[in-house]
């Protein structure tokens, strides 16, 4: 296997890694600040992925459909928070997993109805298609290199956001704190609509963003929205650096385990069964990180609280 | 007698009454649906003994579910391919006895359970509840590369596994198995929250600093619970693979958790006979907004929003009057 | 001298930089009632979690019985003996009144494990639960939901509780708290007699009873005892009356 292959995958992992980052910041922070199980997190990934292939599909702007991603997202999450989510936040854990999984019935449903069960596609604009030769005389796809370095800039935002701004300190203390922070005159519920629309806003443009290579359908969002979950279980709840590392560990275990797993069995075994063998464990790879977390630090690696 | 009495005599009264009419009618279309009924509500009393009982928030009980459908779809493959399932060390065939299958999905999905359970229960609020989840999604992907079985085409099964002494093709005994199995694990669910152990598992949902302070380890009540819940999951997994004669990773997807823990709520968590009434109801509105409309599953969504927000006891909550606490 | 049934030597507890417990030592002997009194933040709370196993010391040692218990967890702690109440009743709310003594029981005798028979109806847990309510003056109020007892008697309960695990010594964290005058006159008769069952390590607020019933008192101040005596002692104590009773007077 050569070297342009793996340093190809890795690219491919930190891509997905990125994707997964996008999804389970906004998770993390609603953990954290508000101490709730959102499972219908995956639903707005998947609306802001239809908003941007509807707008694409009229303008033929993809920075539009991007721009659509992201409102309409936002504007899921803040409707959402304000009719039902706010009325969750004394629940136990069990009316938010319940209600929070008929969110997902109604929001899933509820698009199937508006476009159907077929996929819709989002073609990845001109200027971003092709491929861009790397330093050392490595193609990539230079849509995907564009994921990675938006990935990587919201990340550094939103590091920039909970550390230097008002909004940030805010957010800091409503995890410590809650009266506390109310006691300072924060109008919290606003606090909390803003962080949750925002959360929102980064699910939608990451289902934007992947929806273009991949396709557009419903339930699209409920596989990454696990994957989420394993993120914030390596990274430990409420932890944006958490969230970051733990979603680069998965996407490079994955997309390496996928790759390189089936290789590595054909050394002893026959290529079908490698394959398969391979392929078999190379799904489990991720899960099997988490639990090797788990038995070292049940709280994640930068968690300190359940 | 309390109204929650006479609600639970009048539920034993339809669980009689139900098959007999579907026997009187002979119309298998109804027969079916009892079926399936009794078996997604035995899936639910498995559930129950997590949550309504300990209070473990488990999304990942397809597993145990899906386990248990595989021990059936892999055993019954291998008897009517006539194949062993494995020579070396000893000689495994497969087979088409039920009792024999049922076996295997127990012990199997209970083993799953216990370790799920050991991982996991190191943790306790939203992270099990998202490890559970996680166990479950690992096992539903290893399902779909395992193209041994069927990968994400599922596997089916020719002929419904026997039974000795009943003639299981007959859609009315296949139902009296299922519910002869559903009446005796409601009795033991109804006897064992009664006992010692229900009383410290109950404890230990409450205050676990309490149960501690008493001598006994919350950890382990906790893992035990959670490995008979998964046992008696896999169990109505390995009828229902029977009933439908085919088995797919859908099993072990985690909207089948979702949905067994949805019978448990619309019936009343907690309650020995929440899920009974939850997998009615379930099916029941499956077949009427179903005719109404194909997304009927958005009107489902709203009902269960409706009663997680303002109905907390379920159903039987409503019919009975009164709450029981789940936090 | 008979050996004491707990020696607490010499333990440190930080948080960042409060010295919650700062080098504390004391012990409980056989027959007797020693109070541990202190202004609120004095870090009794904390060093109550160490003695029964629910936060680890970060220096000094614990012995129940002369066993080094140090590192061992709560259940075990609780299995040598050690019969605690909380501060902040920590009772299975939706259990009535008997069921939470029928834990204690249970616990006690090692019967959680068993699956069949109706925990209700066992006479072997039900005797001693009763005989518990029966103690704390409960016995009217069995088959009341916990959650609809007064504080006064969710303090009682938690008392119960503790005597069905029949334990080698006890820790009662407030108990007097939410009582009231005939409640707490009550309580301290009880006391009094119940110290030579096992013997009691006092957490209280309520100062009549402390010196009427402790055998011996400390004083935690700023996670350090700063005295230990008789009643008499402490009252004379100058350091105790600046840093402790000087407040209480001062409010």
């Amino acid at each position: 296997m050569s070297l342009i292959l793996i340093i190809e995958q890795i690219l491919n992992g930190l891509q997905f890694g990125v994707m997964l980052f996008l999804m389970a910041a906004g998770l993390t922070l609603v953990f954290g600040v508000m101490g709730l199980i959102n499972l219908a997190h995956g639903s707005l990934y998947m609306v802001g992925a239809f908003a941007a292939a509807a707008v694409a599909g009229a303008t033929g702007s993809f920075v539009l459909a991007l721009i659509a991603s992201l409102a309409a997202a936002a504007a899921a999450g803040a409707i959402v928070e304000l009719v039902v989510i706010r009325r969750l936040y004394a629940r136990d854990h069990l009316d938010q997993v319940l209600a929070t999984f008929a969110l997902i019935l109604i929001f899933s449903e509820g698009t199937r109805w508006l476009f159907g069960s077929f996929p819709l596609f989002l073609e990845v604009p001109r200027y971003l298609s092709g491929p861009v030769t790397l330093p050392g005389g490595i193609q990539y796809p230079l849509y995907r290199l564009a994921m990675i370095v938006i990935g990587l800039l919201i990340a550094a935002g939103l590091f920039w956001l909970i550390a230097r701004t008002r909004i940030g300190i805010q957010i800091r203390a409503g995890e410590c704190d809650r009266e506390m922070i109310a006691a300072l005159g924060v109008d919290i519920s606003k606090l909390y609509t803003l962080v949750f629309a925002l959360g929102a806003a980064l699910a939608g443009l990451a289902g934007a963003l992947v929806g273009a290579i991949q396709s557009v359908q419903v339930g699209m969002g409920e596989p990454v929205l696990i994957l989420a979950f394993v993120v914030i279980v390596i990274g430990g709840i409420g932890s944006i650096k958490g969230a970051l590392v733990g979603a680069l560990l998965v996407g490079l275990t994955d997309t390496l385990g996928g790759v390189f797993l089936p290789r590595f069995f054909e050394l002893f075994l026959a290529p079908a069964s490698a394959t398969s063998v391979g392929a078999s464990l190379a799904s489990m790879l991720i899960y099997i990180l988490m639990a090797a977390v788990l038995l070292v630090r049940p709280l994640g690696l930068y968690g300190g609280r359940t | 007698m309390g109204r929650e009495r006479m609600f639970n005599a009048a539920m034993v009264l339809a669980l009689v009454l139900v098959p007999l009419w579907a026997w009187m009618t002979a119309e298998p279309f109804i027969i079916t649906l009892a079926t399936k009924v009794a078996i997604l509500a035995l899936a639910g009393v498995g559930l129950n003994i997590a949550l309504g009982l300990g209070g473990l928030i488990s999304l990942g009980h397809a597993a145990f579910f899906g386990i248990g459908g595989y021990a059936m779809g892999i055993l019954a493959s291998h008897a009517q391919t006539a194949t062993p399932l494995m020579e070396w060390p000893f000689l495994i065939e497969g087979t088409n006895q039920m009792p024999v299958i049922w076996l295997v999905a127990v012990v199997a999905s209970a083993l799953a359970a216990l370790i799920i359970g050991a991982l996991s229960l190191r943790t306790s609020g939203v992270y099990f509840i998202m490890i559970t989840l996680a166990f479950g999604q690992m096992l539903f992907y290893f399902a779909i590369s395992w193209s041994a079985y069927g990968g994400e085409d599922g596997l089916s099964i020719w002929v419904r596994n026997e039974f000795p002494g009943v003639n299981t093709l007959d859609p009315i005994q296949f139902l009296a198995i299922c519910y002869v199995i559903l009446g005796a694990v409601l009795v033991f669910a109804a006897r064992l929250a009664r006992s010692p152990f229900g009383l410290a598992l109950s404890a230990a949902r409450q205050t676990s600093e309490r149960v501690e302070t008493v001598g006994l380890t919350p950890f382990r009540l906790r893992l035990t619970a959670f490995v008979i819940s998964g046992a008696i999951t896999g169990l109505a997994g390995a009828l229902f693979a029977d009933l439908n004669r085919f088995i797919s990773p859908t099993m072990l997807s985690w909207h089948t958790s979702g949905e067994i823990m949805v019978f448990v709520i619309l019936g009343g968590v907690g309650r020995l006979y929440g899920p009974v009434v939850g997998a009615a109801l379930y099916i029941l509105l499956e077949h009427l907004l179903g005719g109404v409309s194909d997304y009927w599953q958005v009107f489902l969504g709203v009902l269960l929003l409706l009663i997680v927000l303002f109905a907390r006891g379920g159903l039987i909550g409503a019919i009975t009057g009164r709450e029981v606490a789940h936090d | 001298m008979t050996e004491p049934v707990l020696r607490v030597q010499n333990i440190c507890k930080s948080f960042g930089a409060l010295k919650a417990s700062d080098d504390v030592s004391l012990d409980l002997y056989p027959g007797e009632i020693h109070a541990l009194i202190g202004p609120n933040g004095a870090g009794k709370s904390t060093l109550i979690k160490q003695i029964c196993g629910g936060l680890m010391p970060d220096s000094g040692r614990i012995e129940v019985l002369g066993r080094d218990v140090t590192t061992l967890d709560t259940v075990a702690r609780a299995r040598m003996g050690l019969g605690r109440t909380f501060q902040i009743s920590s009772l299975a709310m939706e259990f009535t009144v008997l069921q939470n003594a029928v834990l204690g029981a249970l616990g006690a005798r090692g019967k959680a494990f068993r699956f069949f028979g109706n925990v209700m109806k066992d006479e072997t847990l039900l005797a001693p639960a009763r005989r518990a309510l029966e103690r704390v003056g409960l016995e009217e109020d069995a088959s009341r939901r916990t959650a609809d007892l007064s504080h006064g008697q969710r303090r009682q309960l938690e008392v119960a509780v503790a005597l069905t695990l029949e334990p080698r010594l006890f820790l009662l964290d407030e108990p007097m708290a939410g009582l009231g005058g005939g409640g707490s006159k009550a309580l301290t008769a009880f006391l009094d007699e119940l110290r030579h069952e096992a013997p009691i390590l006092l957490v209280e607020h309520d100062m009549d009873a402390v010196f009427a019933l402790a055998d011996r008192i400390s004083v935690l101040v700023y996670g350090k005892v700063i005295a230990t005596g008789t009643a008499e002692d402490i009252r004379a104590n100058a350091e105790v009356r600046r840093a402790y009773l000087g407040e209480e007077d001062a409010a």
